[in-house]
């Protein structure tokens, strides 16, 4: 349900800097969403398909880089990643654990097209 | 021609700005807020209740009820008690964010509040992503839904500093395992303030409130 909120966000941050850039038109956007975000990239689709009509960015393709969760042990500096389940450190089996990554959710770039130069349009 | 813009932004940045307004006018204020999780059921309004009857009398304090429908039964219960509480309804949504509490707060005299008690929608996911610029984060969990709660939510459990489990009176009709249930709190957030409580008794509601109560003061030093 949140991807909505946070679909509003991206699309606020992709016309902000495609505004900034000259861009006539957005054609690519690339995510990072870590494992741990809670962040499904299918509702982050479909709710942007819906907000984005419209605007530049409208039928921007979106890519989603996934990030895995990495952990690391305090106890042995075991690193492991997790998979589906929250699991104990796989060496010593401690439970004191840190994040390495997984948590991220950001907006790395975007490809545009830009506004053609009134005067001194190239034809090259 | 394509052009690439790198951006590196984080999504949340927007929210995360509003979250510090919100937490600049509390501070000014010396209002000490917490953000109160839970899933649906949990006893989030009993707890609250449970809360203000504890606490002295010479507290001054406030609430925000967060609710996805507009009913007004939480809100009315608190006012019933005779403090100021301000409904939000986020219309559906599933979680506050800092743009709703910020109006909610703009809606009270802070200068009026020690202590401001943020009721968020029953969720376990969607708030955990939200900050809303509050002082202390704390999640009720309750012995009805599972010991299983931090190992399928694990966010909210990270993100939190303080844990109540509530309900306690009930666990002695329930397969309850208490042990495996610390384990996978204590992965998530190493050392986590836990209290064990019953908000329909008051059992253990001493050492929260006295937790409470000294966080209240030390913000007001």
């Amino acid at each position: 349900m949140h991807e909505l909120a946070v679909t509003e966000s991206l699309l606020e941050i992709v016309l902000e800097s495609a505004r900034e850039n000259h861009a006539r038109r957005v054609t690519d956007i690339t995510l990072t969403i870590g494992a741990l975000s809670s962040i499904v990239d299918d509702s982050v689709q479909f709710y942007w398909d819906h907000i984005s009509k419209d605007t530049i960015a409208e039928k921007a393709v979106l890519h989603f880089n996934r990030l895995p969760a990495t952990l690391k042990c305090l106890n042995c500096d075991t690193k492991f990643m997790l998979t589906d389940e929250l699991t104990p450190c796989p060496n010593c089996h401690s439970i004191n654990l840190t994040i390495l990554s997984g948590e991220e959710f950001q907006v790395d770039h975007i490809e545009i097209i830009k506004e053609e130069a009134n005067n001194n349009e190239t034809t090259s | 021609m394509k052009q690439r813009v790198e951006i590196v932004k984080r999504i949340m940045d927007s929210n995360e700005q509003l979250a510090q307004q919100n937490r600049q006018k509390l501070d000014q204020n010396q209002v000490f807020a917490i953000n109160v999780m839970a899933s649906p059921g949990a006893g989030k309004t009993t707890f609250i209740l449970q809360t203000i009857k504890g606490l002295p009398e010479n507290m001054r304090l406030g609430v925000i009820e967060g609710d996805t429908a507009p009913v007004t039964i939480d809100a009315d219960k608190i006012t019933a008690a005779g403090m100021p509480a301000v409904q939000i309804n986020t219309g559906g949504d599933c979680h506050l964010d800092a743009n709703m509490v910020g109006l909610a707060i703009d809606q009270l005299d802070l200068q009026d509040i020690d202590l401001l008690l943020i009721e968020n929608v029953g969720n376990l996911i969607c708030p955990a992503g939200f900050a809303l610029g509050n002082h202390a984060n704390i999640l009720i969990s309750s012995t009805p839904e599972g010991d299983d709660k931090p190992y399928k939510y694990p966010n909210i459990y990270r993100g939190i500093d303080v844990l109540i489990i509530n309900k306690t009176d009930l666990l002695p009709h329930l397969d309850f395992n208490m042990d495996y249930f610390r384990e996978g709190v204590e992965i998530l957030n190493p050392g986590l303030k836990t209290f064990a409580v019953s908000a329909k008794t008051g059992e253990g509601f001493d050492q929260w409130l006295a937790w409470l109560e000294e966080k209240v003061s030390e913000n007001q030093a």
